[in-house]
């Protein structure tokens, strides 16, 4: 029973570890997909099947993918690309010893607390069919408190999501006047760079 | 076993949700890759996702799913507007470290 929880909990650490120590980007991809299968299996135990699903599609399949294609289109250059600078500033020392008061007091502040609280009978009362195991967390649930109760939430996504679209069409598209007026400056450049050549001959 | 218990103990998901939160912390602070940054920042969503998954499940209520689930979706657009920032940035250049755009520095 508690293997459960352990075997993902192990994976979930050190991945994340994986991820952030990683010397190539590439690697950072495969690591974080590592944790994303190890949540989802948490996500499992804790009886949230759908967003087990949602984390293996969404995020292992549509973000990592998205990750990846910046990989490859950032090292498409002329030479092989120096990605991820392997020297650390000068602020990792001080960085570490915040990190690590911070989740010192953290994990102080459960091992300290007396538990948490039970939520009182009225919960379940209010939870109504959601409350029955083997209900609780599936699709229909889930979909039903969706696009009922957070209906609201659900369109702001929507929006979200829109807003998105249109800004990475923005900033990236080939033809806005954003990369277009960088491309100017460039050739502008290039030109009073040669200007300057000739004039020194 | 009654249905509102847990594998393990609430505090037990805490702990693990704190440990992967702070690893995305120092990620952020420590690399300069923006790539490895945004991957940092994912674990940080996803350290919140843990929690909000184990509460639901220890409160019985859904709402946490909710949440999770809108979390998942901003993270998507988030990384996908980032991704694109990242690309415009270093488009042209041969080095790939956030310490390099200083087109604000003055």
């Amino acid at each position: 029973m508690s293997a459960i929880f352990w075997v993902p909990a192990i994976v979930l650490v050190a991945s994340a570890v994986w991820t952030v120590t990683a010397s190539k980007p590439v690697y950072s991809v495969v690591a974080l997909l590592l944790n994303f299968v190890a949540l989802a299996v948490l996500f499992l135990t804790l009886s949230a099947e759908f967003l087990a699903m949602i984390q293996l599609i969404v995020y292992s399949g549509a973000i990592l993918v998205l990750f990846l294609f910046v990989i490859a289109l950032l090292s498409s250059g002329v030479a092989p690309l120096s990605l991820g600078p392997n020297r650390l500033p000068r602020i990792v020392a001080p960085a570490a010893i915040c990190v690590a008061v911070a989740l010192g007091l953290v994990l102080a502040g459960v091992a300290t607390s007396h538990g948490i609280p039970a939520p009182p009978r009225a919960a379940y009362a209010n939870a109504g069919s959601a409350g029955m195991p083997g209900v609780f967390g599936s699709v229909g649930d889930f979909g039903k408190a969706l696009f009922t109760t957070y209906l609201l939430p659900f369109e702001v996504t929507a929006l979200i999501l829109m807003v998105a679209v249109i800004g990475t069409i923005v900033l990236a598209g080939d033809e806005t006047p954003y990369v277009a007026s960088r491309r100017r400056a460039e050739q502008n450049r290039k030109a009073m760079r040669e200007a300057i050549a000739r004039e020194g001959d | 076993m009654p249905a509102h218990l847990l594998p393990m103990p609430l505090a037990n998901y805490v702990s693990l949700s704190a440990v992967m939160f702070f690893i995305g912390v120092a990620g952020v602070i420590v690399r300069r890759n923006p790539l490895i940054m945004l991957m940092s920042i994912e674990l940080m969503f996803n350290a919140a996702n843990l929690l909000f998954v184990a509460y639901a499940r220890a409160w019985l209520n859904n709402a946490g799913h909710i949440f999770a689930f809108l979390v998942i979706t901003v993270a998507a657009a988030e990384a996908a507007i980032a991704l694109a920032i990242v690309v415009v940035a270093f488009r042209s250049s041969d080095r790939v470290d956030v310490d390099d755009v200083r087109t604000l520095h003055g």
